[in-house]
């Protein structure tokens, strides 16, 4: 890739427990939890009352009045009010923009020091009205006369007042994520007990990673809250396997997905806080590791020959490619766990030398996932997925791997840690992060 | 927690009724604002003969505190004293406190609300003249009961200066100073021992500018006002907490401009991972306020081994773990040319308390570990000291059911509970450049609590 002025750093980061949907943080609104992130991380850096160069955070559902949420946060935040801030959505990979983008500014010289953040509450989601009942009031607000009014009024019906919930599903087949991962867990064959055994594990690694304190300067505590929810440390192969499917029940392929092997929703926020070098160094702070590259792929998931949760296995190959790495080149590799089997059909196609030919022109395959080296203090399956908030989550746990590991143990050099977020819509963003 | 007993009896209706019916009448303290005056009235200087130069050397290290000083008893009928110094550094029989306390005693009638008496006097040693050792002693018994008598508020206290020490040494005028202000409002019946000059301090208004102080268990109650006060008079402050209660820690830290330090004080570690947090933050260390603590009251009958080990382990054995690290970084001049380690006591380690024999232990720990302490950090210009607070209203002794709650509060001379800030006050002193001179010290803030010296 063309060479860039400098990297920006990530000096270290914030994110508050993840609660399950409905439950902690039923009351809290995204503006609220990002609000206690930021004072989280201003309390841990010092830096109440400083003034940064940029805020950018954003969060998947989405009020209408929430347009500014980013700069209300910062406003009842202890940062300077006069911090800027903006509002950024790329779905599920939301958090991973906002935090590519202060460090592209960073990089470039537009800013020293910037908060990359995001947030998502599943609880707190906007009710919509049906669309009829919405242009029925619209229509009335702007009618003059009287009996204008009262045709309108008229029109209204008890049925209208039903709520639309929210959903995931996608606006082009209609089909829920679930349900559009089954389809891709069936191409790829990936088994129940494959499954289990993945989830199992990322439990395990997350619970091991809270037993020795590695979240103690990653994470504050919020609203009682002082470990992710949805971690079960005791749970097993038995009662993961006790669970019923949930998705790709209309199959001819036997349906293996549960709500054990799926990520909860979840309610939550996260912040890393960014800068230069030249920043970090003269407040004494030592970075955890350098923003070093990011892509983000596409799939024609619409046309049905392509899994909407794979960009994946898109934007990972070419991220390599352009520096020049292979897979092997890693010490940890990050894959965001939406389902255990994104995780494992991800990693299947990387090593697929078909897929690689027919679906990225290339010769072979791209490579194998060292699964010693895949999600090592566990991901989503077991800290949840608030949409906007994973991304800082897993910055900030690669970026604290790394700083604990230094020297890599498969190259010469500084250890380097691999991201893969993939988002609806048929995106994916995937980013390298270095040692300090 | 607020004291609605004092608001009843300060109304005109349940003033009426505490006087017919022989209640208690605790006042409102004052307590310190920016920009107040130093006393609420003027300050009366006496002494006896044999003490009459160091009396006119402190009268005139007094005046630039912007304060009304004078030497003479004569008061206009409109006017309270604000408070009233008696030096007897001088005396060497028991036959020379006669004419200053008499004086005195012609002055308690007139003395203002939160008024203050503070003898200023020196050591009474075994080398000594017996008659000079009784007249030096005899302050300590006198004091003690005067202060048993001031009504409204008034405190009374003392300076002791060892030997050697200058009447107007930077910490005997510290120490009258913490001692005549509204910082020592729960502060009554005690004695401050100067044993070398200490320095001066930059400003009073920010004493502990340029310093970094980190203070566990800032999350919550006593902890919290430690940290708003270092704050306020000009240290950066690290506020450590178990990772738990990170939440309200945040809060405070960037209340008060400092960073937050989520760990738990029992880690092996804890000591080393502070030191460094508080050098890549804020480029060094120098005070560290030993402040978290637990509670597991039970009787020792049905106490429970890990209601002891856990107290212990938070409330003495971390902290003795962590000094260690400290009075080696202090060796190494890694803690300021000043280094300052003070220990949270507690009266509960002085006189006991039943239900708490863990406590009572941990808390005593902390008073012979302070003590032991002080010679080592002497050798590198440093010391270690400790406040020892009686009833302070808190979350923890909100707890406490209201009857003997109640009780609880009243038994101290000034009738009521003492409030988180103002162990903060007397912690913010001891750290300040002016206490220098004082080592090894235990100070109790339990507004001359009944039990215990």
């Amino acid at each position: 890739m063309p060479p860039i002025p400098r990297r920006a750093v990530v000096v270290g980061a914030n994110r508050i427990p993840f609660a399950k949907v409905g439950s902690a943080y039923r009351h809290a609104s995204n503006a609220d939890m990002l609000t206690a992130t930021l004072d989280g991380l201003a309390a841990r850096y010092g830096l109440a009352g400083e003034r940064l160069d940029d805020v950018a955070a954003g969060a998947v559902l989405k009020h209408a009045r929430d347009h500014g949420l980013t700069r209300e946060a910062v406003l009842g935040s202890a940062l300077d009010p006069h911090t800027p801030a903006h509002d950024v959505q790329r779905a599920c990979a939301t958090g991973l923009e906002a935090i590519l983008g202060i460090s592209n500014k960073i990089a470039l010289g537009q800013a020293e020091v910037g908060i990359g953040a995001g947030a998502d509450s599943a609880s707190d989601a906007p009710i919509v009205v049906s669309e009829q009942f919405r242009r029925n009031l619209l229509d009335l607000n702007r009618a003059k006369t009287p009996m204008e009014k009262l045709k309108y009024m008229a029109r209204l019906r008890p049925a209208h007042l039903v709520p639309v919930a929210p959903d995931v599903a996608e606006p082009r087949t209609g089909l829920s994520m679930g349900e559009h991962q089954a389809l891709t867990t069936a191409e790829w064959g990936i088994t129940r007990e494959a499954q289990d055994a993945y989830a199992l594990a990322s439990h395990q690694k997350l619970a091991a990673a809270y037993e020795r304190g590695f979240f103690d300067d990653l994470m504050t505590p919020y609203r009682r809250l002082t470990r992710d929810e949805a971690l079960r440390p005791d749970t097993s192969l038995e009662k993961l396997g006790g669970l019923k499917p949930v998705f790709g029940k209309h199959l001819s392929a036997p349906a293996t997905m549960t709500a054990g092997n799926s990520t909860p929703l979840s309610d939550g926020a996260s912040a890393v806080l960014l800068s230069s070098e030249e920043w970090a160094d003269a407040r004494g702070f030592a970075p955890l590791a350098s923003v070093v590259d990011a892509v983000t792929a596409a799939v024609d998931f619409p046309s049905g020959k392509e899994g909407l949760l794979m960009g994946g296995a898109r934007a990972i190959p070419r991220l390599l490619a352009r520096n020049g790495l292979t897979l092997d080149d890693f010490d940890f590799i990050e894959i965001h766990e939406a389902f255990a089997a994104t995780v494992l059909a991800t990693v299947a196609a990387l090593a697929d030398d078909d897929f690689a030919r027919s679906r990225l022109g290339r010769t072979s395959a791209v490579g194998q996932v060292d699964p010693d080296r895949l999600n090592v203090t566990g991901s989503s399956l077991a800290a949840g997925h608030p949409f906007a908030a994973t991304g800082g989550r897993i910055v900030a746990t690669l970026a604290k791997l790394l700083a604990e590991r230094g020297e890599s143990h498969h190259r010469e050099g500084p250890a380097l840690g691999l991201i893969s977020v993939c988002a609806a819509g048929g995106q994916a963003t995937a980013m390298i992060l270095e040692a300090k | 927690m607020s004291d609605s007993y004092i608001d009843l009896v300060n109304s005109p209706l349940g003033a009426t009724l505490a006087k017919k019916l022989g209640l208690p009448k605790p006042v409102r303290l004052r307590r310190h604002a920016p920009n107040q005056p130093l006393t609420t009235g003027p300050v009366l200087i006496l002494s006896d003969d044999a003490s009459r130069l160091d009396a006119d050397a402190i009268a005139a290290a007094l005046l630039p505190w912007d304060l009304d000083v004078r030497r003479d008893t004569h008061l206009p009928e409109e006017q309270r004293w604000g408070a009233v110094v008696v030096v007897l550094t001088g005396i060497t029989h028991p036959g020379d406190l006669v004419t200053p306390v008499l004086a005195l005693g012609t002055t308690l009638r007139r003395l203002a609300r939160s008024g203050r008496v503070v003898t200023v006097s020196r050591a009474a040693g075994a080398d000594l003249d017996p008659a000079e050792a009784a007249a030096r002693q005899g302050v300590d018994g006198f004091l003690r009961s005067l202060a048993k008598e001031l009504r409204a508020g008034a405190t009374g206290n003392g300076v002791v200066l060892g030997d050697g020490v200058d009447a107007t040494a930077p910490s005997a005028l510290g120490a009258l100073r913490f001692l005549l202000s509204a910082k020592s409002a729960f502060v009554d019946g005690q004695f401050l021992h100067v044993s070398g000059p200490g320095a001066d301090n930059p400003s009073w208004e920010r004493p502990l500018e340029g310093k970094v102080a980190v203070v566990t268990g800032a999350a919550r109650g006593i902890g919290v006002e430690i940290a708003r006060t270092l704050a306020r008079d000009g240290a950066r402050v690290v506020g450590v907490d178990v990772p738990a209660s990170g939440d309200s820690l945040a809060t405070v830290m960037n209340e008060v401009r400092g960073t937050a330090l989520q760990l738990d004080v029992t880690a092996p570690d804890a000591a080393e991972r502070i030191a460094r947090h508080a050098q890549e933050r804020h480029g060094g260390l120098d005070i560290v306020v030993h402040n978290a603590g637990i509670l597991r009251d039970k009787l020792l009958a049905n106490m429970k081994p890990e209601q002891w080990t856990d107290l212990l382990a938070v409330n003495i054995e971390a902290p003795l773990r962590m000094n260690e690290t400290f009075v080696e970084l202090a060796h190494e001049g890694a803690l300021g040319r000043s280094p300052r380690l003070i220990g949270l006591a507690s009266t509960s380690g002085i006189a006991g308390n039943r239900g708490q024999t863990n406590y009572g232990a941990a808390k005593a720990g902390m008073i012979g570990m302070t003590r032991a302490l002080a010679p080592v950090l002497a050798e590198v210009g440093g010391t270690a000291n400790a406040v020892a607070p009686g009833f302070i209203e808190t979350e923890m002794t909100a707890r406490i059911p209201f009857a003997t709650r109640e009780v609880a509060r009243r038994l101290n001379s000034l009738q009521q509970g003492g409030l988180p800030v103002d162990v903060a006050e007397a912690i913010a002193f001891l750290a300040s450049p002016a206490a220098g001179g004082i080592n090894g010290e235990v100070l109790r803030v339990c507004g001359q609590n009944w039990v215990g010296q």
